[in-house]
């Protein structure tokens, strides 16, 4: 029997539409708009002004403390400005603006298509490399790798969980990832476990994706430090909790990281930025991002560079269809709708979803009849039924004793809900009070 | 008879004898409470509305008792003539505080500031505030799902159908805060009344640069410092692209009314002046005097 996770989940209907869609270069658009937020923490500090010539891979803001990222030129040009632009919600955020010229390189980089299998590193000087290149979860969740890496003294990893499961509805970029750059990502995997300094890795990819389970498989045949293990289908396997709970059976407390367990969970096209960072010295400045919908005439699985207009990949893509109702970023249970298309494409975003009119009509919201399906579905194993009522009356200590904060934002309660409430809405709005007077807190204790 | 008799005595004796106990516990375990807190709730609102920062009238009672100094106590609703008897009674010093009224600054009506998007989420200013920038490219102004027009306990704000702005009713405001509270967007402030519910202020809370704000409403501050040059007494300061009248130093002069390019500088219940048809911008604020007494009242 496929492993899973125990408790909640629900299965969409997958609509992988482009999976069999080969990754194909996005080229180049004429200018591209790099935020300096691209992760969480604090937001990088750009190391260059209006007017400078940078290269493709030139650092263009540094990290500002431990955690935060450095952030590169994916292209080589010119920079236009470096000012508070609107990202993709229209929140002004600082944003490099880069003129495209050519497509020159940062000498260091190494752009040949040898795949480097040795990697002669030690640990720290691994570290410094994810560190310098940017590297960021590139599930969505935008977590500095070097912080996830770097292991508390008194805990100790014991196994590596690579995440392949992308559990999201319509998203393939990491499927197509393990398919055709499999031998650079299994590098990668074996670059992290001598990172954290473990013997075994277990790579989670759920069942609808065969051909990456059986590729994967033959090629790790002879060896046993990589474990392939083929999941069930179940939304949301891809978080971290519910994948160390199906792959290795052990369970995070509430509140606590997964390295509590000894599991550190990477996501694979992070996995492939790291081999790409450590042996051939290139920063994150390009990923898959998928694009699909129904409507879109041809979906496709596109290597874009950073700070690539939205507009440009969707034209790229075919255009906007007539009755287009909603365009978002990531994938259709978490991702958010995008307001600006100029805004560019960022170090987390897997996927440009197109959603036709019909499609994005929020139904009409009625009244919870306490049916439970909510209760039944979540994967924290919280109530979003009476979290949701508390945050309606803006009850936030109630919220709290009910673990608001232990939520990952999956949206299992608001697609299950018959009433169509918006009960994730309501829970997220008051997660973030809730996390922000932890936060305060923690801070007043320490003074 | 012997039964009935012996049935009285009995309940009887139980009476007093609970009666005794009674009295002996109620003075061992009696708790003192103030008398005066009785008298003072009674003086107040009894609207708990939660504006002086208390959990209710009761609570913030207690608080005006106990403490020795009430200078930084006040009910906004009851005003500085209610503070002064409770202070009277009580025989302590109350704060004198000027009323003041909830001031809606931002003027992005559909008309000045056009939709660049249309959001179909949760009707809650804060849901959509968590999300993203708002329906229009001004990321500043008013979200217009009326999340202050629920918070009022006073039925003093609702949205102006026409602009979808919420108007406050300067009759019934009171001044509890609530409203500055729940807006995500901190558009609402409280400000002095002033004298004949006369008031000058930038109804814009726009930090874009003036390109980028003029570009997303016609009415949006573009933070060009005419205002600040005129005011003759330093009360407007113009920082991080956006003008702000402080109440305390202005005198009502009007100004830097007619000195705004783009009309974001509002002067309210001032009577209308007699048409001068020889000066254009005396002509101007005639217009705009005309436009927010009609809107304000």
């Amino acid at each position: 029997m496929l492993k899973t996770f125990r408790l909640g989940g629900i299965h969409p209907s997958d609509n992988k539409l482009s999976r069999t869609n080969a990754i194909e270069e996005c080229g180049l658009p004429e200018t591209v708009a790099i935020p300096l937020s691209q992760h969480i923490g604090a937001p990088a500090v750009a190391c260059v002004k209006k007017g400078d010539k940078v290269l493709t891979g030139q650092i263009i803001a540094t990290a500002a403390g431990f955690v935060s990222s450095n952030i590169h030129s994916s292209v080589s040009g010119t920079v236009v400005s470096v000012d508070n632009l609107p990202d993709e919600g229209g929140v002004r955020r600082p944003t490099v603006t880069i003129k495209v010229e050519g497509d020159e390189w940062m000498e260091n980089i190494d752009r040949t298509d040898k795949i480097i299998k040795e990697c002669n590193l030690g640990r720290k000087e691994i570290l410094e490399k994810i560190t310098a290149g940017g590297i960021v979860g590139m599930g969505g969740a935008t977590f500095p790798t070097h912080v996830k890496l770097s292991i508390p003294p008194d805990k100790k990893a014991d196994c590596l969980i690579i995440n392949g499961v992308e559990c999201e509805p319509y998203l393939t970029s990491d499927h197509r990832v393990m398919l055709e750059r499999s031998e650079e990502f299994l590098v990668g995997v074996r670059i992290l476990m001598k990172a954290i300094d473990v013997q075994k890795a277990y790579i989670g990819i759920e069942f609808n994706k065969r051909d990456a389970i059986d590729h994967l498989s033959d090629l790790t045949e002879n060896t046993h430090d990589i474990d392939i293990v083929p999941l069930k289908v179940r939304y949301p396997q891809g978080g971290e909790k519910q994948l160390i709970d199906a792959i290795i059976k052990r369970q995070v407390s509430s509140g606590a990281l997964p390295i509590s367990v000894g599991a550190v969970v990477q996501n694979v096209s992070t996995t492939l930025a790291v081999y790409e960072a450590v042996q051939k010295n290139k920063p994150l400045i390009e990923r898959v991002v998928t694009v699909t919908g129904k409507n879109v005439p041809v979906p496709a699985n596109l290597m874009t560079r950073i700070g690539t207009p939205v507009s440009f990949i969707i034209d790229r893509c075919g255009g906007v269809a007539e009755d287009t109702g909603k365009i978002v970023n990531g994938g259709p249970m978490m991702g958010r709708a995008v307001a600006n298309l100029d805004a560019g494409v960022t170090k987390g975003t897997s996927g440009i979803l197109i959603f036709s009119e019909k499609e994005s009509v929020r139904p009409v919201a009625s009244i919870c009849i306490k049916c439970a399906k909510c209760v039944s579905v979540c994967p924290m194993g919280l109530e979003p039924y009476l979290l949701y009522k508390l945050s309606v009356r803006n009850m936030l200590a109630e919220t709290e004793e009910n673990k608001v904060f232990d939520c990952i934002e999956c949206g299992c309660c608001s697609y299950t809900c018959p009433a169509a409430l918006p009960l994730l809405d309501r829970i997220r709005l008051s997660k973030a009070e809730v996390m922000r007077i932890i936060r305060e807190r923690n801070l007043a204790k320490k003074v | 008879m012997n039964l009935l008799l012996f049935t009285v005595l009995t309940l009887c004796g139980l009476g007093i004898l609970a009666a005794v106990i009674l009295y002996f516990v109620a003075n061992k375990f009696k708790v003192y409470e103030d008398p005066r807190i009785d008298e003072v709730e009674q003086m107040l609102p009894l609207a708990n509305c939660g504006g002086c920062g208390f959990a209710g009238c009761r609570n913030f009672a207690e608080s005006l008792v106990n403490n020795e100094n009430i200078d930084d106590l006040f009910c906004p609703v009851g005003g500085g003539g209610m503070m002064k008897d409770i202070a009277g009674f009580l025989g302590k010093a109350a704060a004198e505080k000027e009323p003041q009224i909830a001031v809606v600054r931002c003027n992005g009506s559909c008309a000045n500031r056009p939709k660049t998007n249309v959001y179909d989420g949760v009707d809650s200013c804060a849901v959509m505030a968590s999300l993203y920038g708002g329906e229009t490219g001004c990321t500043f102004g008013c979200l217009m799902k009326g999340d202050c027009a629920v918070s009022c306990d006073f039925d003093a704000l609702y949205l102006d159908p026409e602009t979808g702005l919420p108007v406050v009713d300067q009759e019934k405001c009171v001044a509890c805060g609530a409203c500055v509270k729940a807006c995500p967007k901190n558009i609402i402030e409280l400000r002095k009344r002033g004298p004949k519910e006369r008031r000058v202020y930038v109804s814009c809370v726009n930090h874009d640069k003036g390109a980028v704000a003029r570009k997303a409403c016609k009415v949006a501050c573009i933070a060009c410092g005419k205002c600040a040059k005129i005011c003759p007494f330093e009360a407007i300061t113009v920082e991080n692209n956006l003008a702000y009248i402080d109440f305390n130093k202005c005198k009502l002069c009007r100004k830097c009314v007619p000195e705004c390019p783009t009309g974001a500088i509002w002067a309210v219940n001032f009577p209308t002046p007699k048409p001068k048809p020889e000066s254009a911008p005396e002509e101007k604020t005639t217009e705009k005097e005309v436009k927010n007494e009609t809107v304000v009242s």
